[in-house]
């Protein structure tokens, strides 16, 4: 994904306006972007407190800054900046975690991204991107030009498996239909289970859902995915971030707002590091039974 | 007496009538950069340069200043600290125009300063840029990296000014972290520093009218409470609001 955001961004470099920032990080894969942008693209060092605050400062003046790191060191170390200098002023300041969930792996539990959008929805004006797949990150970037107002853009790594088309974008979309769960996933480790999921029985293989953008907004949940949901009466969530702050809460809370509660709700989500061993984000996923295989099972009752 | 001392003198004691009505502390950091805000606001800042108040607790010297200059009026001092003010404990998110971020948490203002100081450079604009720090806030290590920045990316149209009263939140800056010599760490990294009595308007007025060819570095000698005999150099007047009889004795201190 990093790379689409990459060609995407050089593609929007004649809007004077647009202004980079990194934390000191892209090496072979920002360089395009450097080349292009030239002294529009910063970068600000390692020193992500001064970066997101110097974001907010050239918004002030009408500016369009995005600010780029790995995505803790963008979301949780200048947390403060966020909340203080950008969220509470509502700049339009677009800040861009790269790997979201387990995505570093075996690198370790530093560079995990874990509670990023939970945190990040805990602030004022702040809205959330979660790409499931390369190609939602062109849309995503050409929606964010025109928005005005802060947002995170949670970038992983594009799982989407070759035999499958994609509906246009929009923020819910679904992309199986059966007659088991209805299930809502966040992220790019949707690739991998609708990869599984397409081939099961009409019985068990659920209608599955991606989401992108957050906070929900109980009037923009799709009317099919009501109905979808009134007749499965299973809501199975699966989503790489731990369940506080998660989709699986979020939703809860707009369901049961609605009346619209399911007799059954499965959440599938981060649990940290369940042996205290690392891995790749494969090895996580299936210690967090967020694998496609351990999803399977579960569909299959 | 000058005018500009006259002008310092007159927000003062309405800093002063300010605090009193609102029962309200914080006035020893205010009185330690009021000259610094009333010469910076009457005889420096233009129209095409900005400032921010990175110690966000002297926004009561803000507000006076602003005061002073038929920004503000005396129906907005009078509601200062109240229930429905736009004038809270520390400047507000917005509805003050000249005021640009809501500050407070210490260790913001300058890495703000500097992307309206790089934001004007990338846009082409004039305009100078000024932040005033307190000594305590040098703590933070958010002003470090914003530091680096500065000198890095050659913002030369960018003014820093420090009040420097000696005393923080608990203790003196000596007590609690001592930066010194903080005048050679500023010269390390690349700054030009000017040291200057923050009490003294000719002093204020020729060290901020000067254009540098590096961020340039104020260091602004100032007494906490400065000019009010009880609150001069005592940490409590940090925190503390006046009673009556306080407020009296200051008045007549301030009597011209």
């Amino acid at each position: 994904m990093r790379n689409i955001l990459c060609d995407t961004l050089t593609k929007c470099s004649d809007n004077p306006k647009f202004v980079f920032l990194t934390g000191d990080l892209g090496y072979q894969a920002l360089e395009p972007l450097q080349q292009t942008l030239g002294e529009r693209f910063i970068n600000a060092g390692v020193a992500e407190q001064n970066m997101v605050s110097v974001a907010a400062g050239l918004a002030k003046v009408g500016l369009q800054p995005w600010v780029y790191s790995i995505s803790p060191f963008v979301y949780a170390r200048p947390f403060e900046q966020i909340r203080n200098d950008v969220c509470l002023h509502d700049f339009p300041v677009r800040l861009v975690g790269n790997g979201g969930g387990y995505a570093y792996g075996v690198m370790g539990a530093t560079h995990h991204a874990l509670e990023d959008y939970g945190a990040m929805l805990c602030l004022m004006n702040m809205r959330v991107f979660v790409p499931a797949f390369a190609a939602d990150v062109l849309e995503i970037i050409n929606q964010l030009h025109s928005f005005n107002h802060p947002a995170y853009l949670r970038l992983g790594r594009c799982e989407k498996p070759k035999d499958v088309d994609l509906p246009p974008y929009t923020p819910w979309r679904r992309l199986l239909q059966g007659e088991g769960a209805t299930m809502l996933i966040v992220g790019p480790l949707a690739g991998g289970i609708i990869d599984a999921a397409q081939h099961l029985s009409d019985a068990y293989r659920p209608n599955l859902w991606i989401l992108t953008e957050l906070p929900i907004e109980p009037a923009k949940i799709p009317q099919d995915f009501l109905d979808d949901l009134e007749k499965s009466g299973h809501l199975f969530i699966v989503e790489e971030h731990i369940a506080h702050g998660g989709v699986g809460q979020i939703i809860a809370r707009c369901l049961l707002e609605m009346g619209r509660l399911p007799t059954k709700f499965t959440h599938r989500h981060a649990l940290g590091y369940v042996s205290g061993l690392y891995g790749s984000q494969t090895f996580h996923r299936q210690e967090c039974g967020l694998d496609p295989t351990s999803i399977l099972e579960k569909l299959k009752g | 007496m000058t005018t500009i001392k006259k002008l310092i003198n007159k927000a003062k004691r309405r800093l002063l009538r300010m605090h009193f009505e609102s029962n309200v502390g914080h006035i020893g950091g205010n009185l330690s950069c009021l000259d610094l805000l009333v010469c910076l606001y009457h005889k420096i800042i233009e129209d095409k340069d900005a400032f921010v108040l990175s110690k966000g607790h002297a926004a009561g010297s803000l507000y006076t200043t602003l005061w002073s200059l038929g920004c503000l009026s005396d129906e907005d001092l009078q509601t200062f600290h109240q229930n429905g003010t736009k004038l809270a404990g520390h400047p507000p998110i917005n509805g003050i125009p000249k005021i640009l971020f809501a500050t407070g948490s210490l260790g913001h203002g300058l890495s703000l300063s500097n992307g309206l100081a790089l934001g004007k450079k990338l846009k082409g604009e004039a305009g100078r840029v000024f932040c005033l720090l307190s000594d305590g806030e040098w703590n933070e290590g958010s002003n470090w990296e914003a530091l680096i920045f500065a000198v890095h990316q050659k913002l030369n149209q960018l003014t820093i000014i420090i009040d420097c009263n000696g005393l923080q939140g608990f203790g003196t800056t000596h007590e609690v972290a001592n930066l010194e010599p903080l005048t050679d760490k500023f010269l390390a990294f690349g700054c030009a520093v000017t040291e200057i009595n923050g009490h003294d308007p000719d002093n204020i007025i020729e060290a901020l009218s000067l254009t540098m060819t590096k961020p340039h570095v104020i260091l602004a000698y100032t007494t906490k409470g400065h000019g009010i005999s009880f609150m001069e150099n005592k940490m409590e007047w940090h925190y503390l609001p006046m009673t009556l009889e306080q407020y009296q004795q200051a008045l007549e201190e301030t009597s011209l």
